[in-house]
């Protein structure tokens, strides 16, 4: 349900042109939890832009749910992003002028619910990720796994088919990490489809199934002997 | 969701308040400078008497010095003998006409220890008031007959009225001009026309007459006329009186008012046969150039408006732009600051027109709040002026700041804002998401 086919992205600056992506394939099927592993600079994050409708790409076929987006305009392309991706960042990307409520609600304002349909949506995700009692707090008076919490409820409450999430313990403590974890694997297995970007072992290990980019191309059979050097020290 | 967005505006200036207070200030200071000479040109360019602007004229026959125009290139003269505007007045081919010159009247209040004190006073004919809409607080005008009998009847301002009968009805009271008594016909109600439109001759600007009585009176009582006088002919020596009302020189207003606009040229050419039947007496020396205009058209020929503010307006447009590039900036670093914000929204599912819906009715707040900032700002514009130029009694009105321009100052801050506003917000609508997301 997710296919890139020989995608490339190039960065043009006036003096140098930088190849991000090289011929980058992959097709992630429905209800999968994928990690994306790899050294900085190979190109898992662009990976992840391409995929999340955040970026352009230079060359190459990106179908989603068997449709071609790469040709989408923005209207059509954000109205996709809206209904069938969330994002999870590693730095919460919260909004901090606004409490937890509100924040859930902003892509639920775009999808252009009515209001009961949107209390609805974020009191469910919300008691999901166990903050219930924190609805009416802002960001800033919650630590940092409850704000990673309330931005996996964002994600959710548009009940996307895809999750994507971009180093999402990054900033959290081991114990923090895991619970969020927990919370991940948990959405995984009532169906929704996840691609994690991660330099963490441990986490990649969560994962389904590992993808090792390198290079700005998905490196077959590599992502084993990379976990395996790095437990090696 | 412009609900939701006028919300989300609101929060952005209370998150930004240091950055949203010098967007406010910008506007508003330019708003202020800006409508505080679009005022004082609203008031002086103003027709306080447009509704009947296409049948009013103001009448205008060259009995000038045939070796040189009285004004280049070519115009009559502004104002009009006594013998022309008797002539004219007494053969009644308009609806209505009026002659009137402006004469300083001392008024003796009742009273022992009162002290008598100088008016503005106008001498005019009874069609006056109707003609020009002069509006009553007490009684009426005089009727046609009292011009023709010389009757000793005024009419009063509602200023005078309070100062001499404190406010009271005075209509059938006395009021003494120059040791004679005149019988009160009415009491005007707030009237004050800004530009003066029935006397441009004589500072369009001040403030209407006092007292008013019957231009016969003043003419037969030999009432000076404290307006401008012109003469291009002497006046024959030793002649007094008499030999200045016959002279060429010229010092009443003439103005008509005619049932239809089509009655213009019927009227004309009944000047052009009287400025033909006096140049068979030895008069009217210069080709045919008689002239009737509208109030519009007078106060336009007039140029009522000085050039020096038309000028000061430019400059006031321009220090208004300056104040804009201003907003641009900070509505750049703004967009700058919150591009993290932006590029978030547009992850979780917002086009680009939704963005720029978003902060253009943010940049609208910013433009409502300098607007009203402005209105207080141009307030003090105004205020100011009235200070600089105290010593001219008629600046009061022209620093008057009616509901037109408060709704102009308010609606030009919006438009401006949204104006600054555009190119910060394109570019805040088109920076690539992934890059600002990245950043940890």
């Amino acid at each position: 349900m997710l296919k890139m086919t020989n995608v490339s992205k190039i960065y043009r600056t006036d003096t140098v042109e930088t190849h991000a992506l090289r011929e980058f394939s992959l097709t992630v099927d429905e209800g999968e939890f994928v990690s994306v592993t790899g050294p900085s600079g190979s190109g898992k994050t662009t990976f992840l832009n391409i995929a999340g409708l955040l970026e352009d790409l230079t060359s190459g076929t990106y179908e989603l749910d068997g449709r071609d987006i790469s040709s989408l305009g923005d209207r059509e392309r954000s109205r996709v992003r809206n209904e069938k991706i969330g994002f999870i960042f590693q730095s919460f990307n919260l909004i901090p002028e606004l409490n937890i409520f509100d924040n859930v609600d902003v892509p639920l304002r775009y999808r252009g619910f009515d209001a009961a349909e949107r209390k609805r949506r974020i009191e469910q995700s919300i008691e999901l990720v166990g903050l219930g009692s924190r609805m009416q707090h802002y960001p800033a008076q919650l630590s940092g796994g409850q704000q990673q919490r309330v931005a996996i409820a964002r994600a959710l409450a548009g009940e996307p088919r895809f999750l994507l999430a971009d180093e999402p313990t990054g900033n959290l403590d081991s114990h923090m990490a895991d619970s969020v974890l927990d919370l991940l694997g948990e959405i995984n297995e009532s169906g929704t489809t996840i691609i994690m970007v991660t330099h963490e072992l441990t986490l990649a290990n969560r994962a389904k199934r590992n993808i090792f980019v390198r290079d700005g191309q998905v490196s077959d059979g590599a992502a084993e002997l990379h976990f395996a050097e790095m437990a090696a020290g | 969701m412009l609900r939701y967005y006028f919300k989300l505006g609101l929060l952005s200036i209370r998150a930004n308040p240091m950055l949203s207070a010098l967007m406010v200030a910008a506007i508003a200071v330019g708003i202020g400078a800006c409508m505080t000479i679009v005022t004082v040109r609203h008031v002086m360019s103003g027709n306080p008497i447009e509704h009947k602007n296409d049948v009013l004229y103001h009448v205008q026959v060259d009995n000038w010095n045939p070796d040189e125009p009285y004004e280049d290139p070519n115009l009559p003269p502004v104002q009009m003998t006594y013998l022309d505007a008797q002539a004219l007045h007494d053969a009644g081919r308009a609806y209505r006409q009026v002659t009137s010159f402006k004469a300083m009247r001392v008024i003796q209040p009742v009273g022992e220890d009162a002290r008598p004190f100088q008016e503005d006073g106008r001498a005019t004919t009874a069609d006056f008031f109707p003609m020009f809409d002069v509006p009553f607080r007490y009684g009426s005008g005089w009727d046609r007959s009292a011009d023709e009998t010389e009757e000793r009847v005024a009419v009063i301002s509602s200023e005078l009225n309070a100062k001499l009968f404190g406010g009271e009805d005075s209509v059938g009271r006395s009021i003494t001009l120059n040791d004679e008594n005149y019988r009160i016909t009415g009491v005007l109600d707030t009237w004050n026309p800004v530009p003066k439109f029935y006397d441009l001759n004589n500072n369009p600007y001040e403030a209407p007459a006092q007292v008013f009585f019957p231009f016969s009176v003043a003419i037969a009582g030999g009432f000076d006329n404290s307006g401008n006088t012109s003469c291009w002919k002497p006046i024959e020596e030793g002649g007094g009186r008499a030999a200045f009302l016959n002279s060429e020189c010229i010092w009443i207003q003439m103005w008509v008012e005619l049932q239809s606009a089509g009655d213009k040229q019927e009227y004309l050419s009944f000047l052009d046969a009287y400025v033909e039947e006096q140049k068979q007496l030895g008069r009217f020396p210069r080709p045919l150039n008689n002239r009737l205009l509208t109030p519009a058209e007078w106060m336009e020929d007039r140029e009522v408006v000085a050039d020096d503010v038309s000028v000061l307006l430019g400059l006031a447009v321009l220090f208004l732009v300056v104040c804009l590039l201003n907003t641009i900036g900070l509505l750049l670093a703004k967009a700058m600051r919150r591009a993290k914000d932006t590029s978030l929204r547009r992850a979780l599912g917002a086009s680009k027109a939704e963005l720029f819906k978003q902060h253009i009715i943010e940049a609208g707040l910013i433009g409502v709040a300098g607007g009203l900032l402005g209105i207080g700002m141009t307030w003090l514009g105004l205020r100011g002026l009235e200070n600089v130029f105290i010593e001219y009694d008629f600046i009061d009105n022209l620093v008057r700041m009616d509901w037109s321009m408060v709704m102009l100052a308010v609606a030009l801050a919006i438009v401006s804002a949204l104006g600054a506003a555009l190119y910060p917000t394109w570019r805040t609508c088109n920076i690539t998401p992934a890059s600002h997301l990245r950043l940890q």
